[in-house]
């Protein structure tokens, strides 16, 4: 690791300043547990540390009927998980962030960190996804937002420009008769890296899906939002057919590449199981909530 | 793990110490955090180093030029392996393998070529270890990439680039064809040979030949290798290290250093796993050497990375296995084809592995072949039972086969041949005493072996497993203190609780609680030549010494008591419950002195006593396992449960049994690692892609049941206490009998380890798929 300055931002402006004035070596630093392991390893030159805990629109869980879910970029995981909202109403935010990791890790890991790392195979953004978050971010500019599926570009890189960082992550509430589950593939049963990872969100109109969001991960440069998946379940009874069918799309939407953690054999085949599990566990979920 | 002390074992019921469980004498302050490790070490101006791999599987090193980073501010040293003194011949014994000295020059920092990605280059030391770090990116290095080859098969072709041009074939029996005068990559090949195996397989019904291979395993220690020396303006020489032989560090020190020894001075401090890796030395010398240049104490820490490329993990193997056998069962002859890879220079433990290949078994007719391979991977080292578990995996995976082909319970088919005493083993030496059919009958009786699979797609599996456990030289101290304790002072690094297990031989032989003994180990000057903690040898050899002392206090005891009570020496003894008894007084009245009475006396008589021995032993008692395990496959994913695993074991005595269940359960999850999770990754540039605990899986505690251990005891008549070493055969069966299971489950037999989800999958998915 090289020597590295750090600061805490107090305000929102005050890290966009930090941010701007750092230029290109300066980087937030939320949970760390991403960015610091890359500083350790000189995998990228940072010279400032904009440290955005403390930062009070950063940490927090926040709910109502109406306005959703807002959780702050930086709020770690167990906070996130342990919050009465997130594990009545986003079991699905429960799946995702009380995985990465382990305990220690999910004192400080955060949804934005995980976000904005931008790592094609990050657990997070796939639940995120299917859930219709978007990242509330500030800059020199103002204030904007954007879709998490749209927000990630390549692996490691996304659509935040010189000075921008992301606020808060925000969930519309959930709809009636709907149900959304995350799972992942990893060779062991903890403290690993997705081979595959996916999402599902069903909404049902009697016993019609009558809306889908399916999501992948670890898959593509980029976690994908898969809308031709998603069509081959909606409109009809969920059945094994329909849920063959959307493992198909799935599978033809994967581009994944060949690894020491994946052969594209083992990924695109694990991308039919998963759409199918988690395809089915919305299913359920959304039978609990009527 | 146990919070209160227990009752003794039934099986034991004729000690009062050795079979109960007292808490470790080291366990609060490892808890806490207190205890002092390697990288805890901080001394006045203390240096921080950093050492300089090289990125290339194998390549010329053309020229070496530190001027840039000797010049960077802050930088203090930089030393290459140009620093060396050119080394002494020949090698050293250091247990559980030996490690000649010009190899291991060449290991610690490479000179004309690198042999492996992350061979050790230069090293530098500065005021921090971030300027050490902006040093090292300042020494240019001039490499010629060379053609790399890291399968051994493929190391052993003719077209193969070659390692040493000085290499050649050692053939080390009878009847080997000599090979070409050329060099090769094949540094060895040795072979045991007992019968005639052509007569044996031609009296067979049934013979089975198959082919294996397991994967490179780190030994994966939580702590990595650190080390601080400070070079004094004497010439004397003060190490800091973790390391499981601390006179091992200091033979290896001084012999590439040409100090004497007595200029070497070595304290293990606290050490956090080593199961073998910890034995030979990467940073000492190099520490050493820095701070000498330097003229302040240098400390290096390694970062895991540095731990996975540049340490010595356990060979890649390829194994050939026939069995023959009659119908009844009855083994007529076997043959095993062992290669493995050394990693850069000679000297894998595939020796070891044709001892154990067949060690299980009584077979008439055996052939056992074994090659030692050099290959572009770190030199690898001494793992846990060094080259029983790939040898013994493909014998087992045969023997399971077998038994289904010939309809014979696999565990019938093992008792029908098992080793027992007398019998010839591989070498064609009679076995000593031991508990192999033991084992087996507690296998066949258990609840786990009798019990109904239930579910789709579970399997059960069963493998055996042998080990040696080594003998060797330990040496302690002890003396008494006037509160009736006595200080137990160790040579042996305490890994596994031997402080513990040591201290409770002293207090068994001397009668006394286990309490009054005070185990302390300490540093090279203040201790006995003692051999590494290593090759099951600690409770053994420590015990032994431990015993002889507790006899030689109770000699002089005996005589301070006869001093006192002014009576013959010969009409006092010293009873096993502590307590000296002399002969009537003149009121009739019994004399005695318990120990801690006379411990608090013996200032006025003569004074505190302070006794020493130590023991050279070629053998110990051999150690058998055999484990059982259930496991379920998701055929979606190829990801396999281990749903429940019993491991029994001949230990001889259980000296404190919870230390002995730890030894089985750590070993047993390092076996599942190696059965379904670890495996060195390389590129086709020869480069490892997996250097971390990401991608380097060992098991975590979600991957590993509850295991349960089965004690079988059955002592080694050839030690004071029975003991036999424990720590290193669990792990020789899991991937024998973890293969057996996977194919119960899906009808499989995976001829390679790990079995990882995608090995798994891959054979299940339809091609294409
Ligand atoms: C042992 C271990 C296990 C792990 N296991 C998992 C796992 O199972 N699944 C998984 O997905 N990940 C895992 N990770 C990776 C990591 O923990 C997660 O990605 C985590 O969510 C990152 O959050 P963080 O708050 O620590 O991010 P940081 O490390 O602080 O930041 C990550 C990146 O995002 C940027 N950043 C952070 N917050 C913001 C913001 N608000 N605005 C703009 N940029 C920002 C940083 O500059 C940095 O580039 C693991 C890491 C470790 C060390």
């Amino acid at each position: 690791m090289q020597a590295v300055k750090y600061v805490r931002a107090a305000s929102v402006q005050d890290a966009v300043r930090l941010l701007q004035d750092g230029g290109a070596t300066a980087r937030v630093l939320a949970g760390g547990t991403d960015v610091i392991v890359q500083a350790r390893e000189r995998r990228r030159e940072i010279r400032l540390f904009v440290d955005v805990k403390h930062i009070k629109e950063l940490i927090g869980v926040s709910y109502s009927a109406r306005g959703g879910l807002t959780i702050g970029a930086a709020t770690p995981c167990y906070q996130i998980y342990g919050d009465a909202n997130v594990r009545q109403r986003y079991p699905t935010l429960v799946d995702a962030s009380s995985v990465i990791g382990g305990t220690a890790i999910q004192g400080r890991a955060s949804l934005g960190g995980n976000l904005c790392n931008s790592s094609p195979a990050g657990d997070g953004i796939p639940a995120m996804i299917v859930l219709e978050g978007v990242a509330n971010i500030a800059g020199p500019g103002g204030e904007r937002t954007v879709a998490i599926e749209q927000f990630c570009t390549g692996p490691g890189r996304n659509v935040l420009a010189a000075g921008e960082f992301v606020v808060s992550l925000h969930f519309p509430a959930p709809a009636a008769h709907s149900g959304a589950r995350w799972m992942r593939f990893i060779p062991r049963n903890e403290m690993d890296i997705a081979v595959v990872n996916a999402a599902s969100q069903l909404r049902f109109d009697g016993n019609r899906v009558s809306w889908a969001r399916i999501a992948l991960g670890a898959v593509a440069p980029t976690p994908l939002l898969v809308a031709e998946a998603a069509a081959a379940v909606v409109g009809k009874p969920l059945s094994d057919e329909t849920i063959a069918a959307a493992a198909a799309a799935a599978r033809s939407a994967a581009t994944p590449i060949a690894d020491m953690r994946g052969s594209i054999k083992q990924r695109k085949h694990l991308v039919g199981v998963f759409t199918e599990r988690t395809l089915r566990g919305a299913a359920e979920r959304a039978q609990g909530a009527q | 793990m146990v919070a209160t002390p227990e009752k003794q074992t039934p099986a034991n019921k004729q000690y009062r110490v050795i079979g109960t469980r007292p808490l470790r004498p080291d366990g609060t302050d490892k808890v806490t955090g207190r205890a002092a490790y390697g990288a805890d070490v901080k001394l006045e101006g203390l240096l921080y180093g950093q050492v300089l791999r090289s990125p290339h599987a194998h390549a010329r090193i053309k020229s070496i030029n530190t001027k840039k980073a000797e010049a960077l501010p802050g930088v203090k040293a930089v030393v290459t392996a140009q620093d060396f003194p050119p080394p002494p011949p020949g090698s050293i014994n250091l247990g559980e393998s030996t490690a000649n000295f010009q190899f291991l020059k060449d290991n610690l920092l490479a000179s004309t070529k690198a042999l492996y990605h992350g061979h050790a280059v230069a090293a530098v030391a500065a005021v921090d270890l971030h300027t050490a770090e902006d040093a090292l990116a300042l020494i240019e290095v001039q490499y010629e990439p060379l053609p790399h080859v890291v399968d051994v098969r493929e190391a052993m072709l003719d077209s193969a680039p070659v390692l040493h041009d000085s290499l050649r074939t050692q053939i080390r029996a009878a009847g080997i064809a000599p090979r070409p005068d050329r060099p090769t990559n094949v540094a060895s090949h040795m072979r045991l040979q007992k019968g005639e195996i052509e007569k044996g397989f031609a009296e067979a019904d049934v013979v089975i030949e198959r082919e294996f291979e397991t994967s490179m395993f780190h030994q994966g220690y939580i702590e990595p290798h650190t080390s601080t020396a400070y070079w004094n303006k004497d010439g004397e020489v003060s190490i800091w290290t973790s390391s499981q032989g601390p006179f091992g560090v200091r033979g290896q020190v001084a012999a590439l250093l040409q100090l004497p020894v007595s200029k070497v001075h070595v304290t293990p401090m606290e050490i956090g796993g080593g199961f073998g890796g910890k034995i030979p030395t990467y940073l000492d010398p190099i520490t050493a050497l820095l701070s000498r240049k330097s003229g302040r104490p240098v400390k290096v820490a390694m970062t895991r990375e540095a731990v996975f490329e540049g340490t010595g993990p356990t060979s890649a193997t390829f194994s050939r296995v026939k069995i023959g056998a009659k119908k009844d069962g009855t083994l007529t002859a076997a043959q095993v084809y062992l290669a493995y890879g050394a990693g850069a220079f000679p000297g894998s433990s595939v020796g070891a592995g044709a001892m154990c290949a067949l060690a299980p078994y009584v077979i008439p007719n055996t052939q056992i072949d074994g090659l030692d391979v050099v290959v572009n991977r770190p030199k690898t080292e001494a793992y846990r039972a060094p080259g029983a578990p790939a040898a013994e995996f493909g014998v087992e995976a045969v023997m399971n086969e077998l038994a289904e082909r010939l309809d014979i319970d696999p565990l019938e088919l093992r008792l029908k041949n098992i080793a027992s005493e007398g019998a010839l083993n591989a070498s064609g030496q009679p076995w000593g005493k031991i508990g192999a059919r033991e084992v087996v009958m507690a296998m066949k009786e258990h609840q786990h072996y009798n019990s109904e699979l239930q579910g789709e797609h579970v399997g059960r599996g069963v493998a055996l497993g042998f080990w040696f456990n080594g003998g060797m030289e330990s040496a302690s101290s002890a003396k008494t203190n006037d509160d009736g304790t006595v200080s137990l002072i160790l040579g042996s690094v305490d890994i596994g609780g031997s402080r513990a297990s040591l201290a409770m031989q002293l207090a068994e032989t001397l009668g006394v609680p286990y309490e009054a003994v005070k185990p302390k180990v300490v540093d090279t000057d203040s201790v006995g030549f003692t051999m590494v903690t290593g090759g099951s040898r600690t409770t053994f050899a420590g015990g032994w010494v431990a015993y002889e002392l507790g006899v030689q206090i109770r000699g002089k005891l005996v005589e301070r008591a006869a001093r006192i009570w002014e009576v013959p020496v010969d009409q006092v003894s010293y009873g096993d419950d502590g307590v000296i008894r002399g002969p009537k007084d003149a009121e009739g009245k019994e004399r005695k002195l318990a120990f801690t009475e006379i411990a608090g006396q013996l200032a006025r008589t003569g004074g505190q006593i302070a006794v020493s021995a130590s023991v050279s032993k070629n053998t110990q008692g051999a150690a058998f396992a055999g484990h059982i395990v259930d496991l379920k496959v998701d055929t979606a994913t190829g990801k396999v449960d281990v749903l429940r695993y019993t491991a029994v074991q001949d230990v001889g005595t259980a000296i404190h049994p919870s230390y002995v269940e730890g030894q089985i359960h750590g070993a047993v999850a390092q076996g599942i690692g190696m059965a379904l999770l670890e495996e060195y990754v390389y590129g086709a540039d020869g480069r490892l892609q997996n250097a971390s605990f990401l991608d380097y899986r060992m098991p975590t505690t979600l991957d590993v049941p509850m295991i349960e251990t089965v004690l079988v005891e059955v002592p080694n008549p050839g030690h004071p206490y029975g003991v036999r070493g424990v720590g290193e055969v669990p792990i020789v069966p899991p991937q024998g009998a973890i293969q057996a299971a996977v194919y119960d489950a899906i009808g499989v037999r995976f001829q390679h380890t790990p079995m990882s989800p995608r090995v798994i999958l891959d054979e299940l998915l339809p091609d294409g798929g």
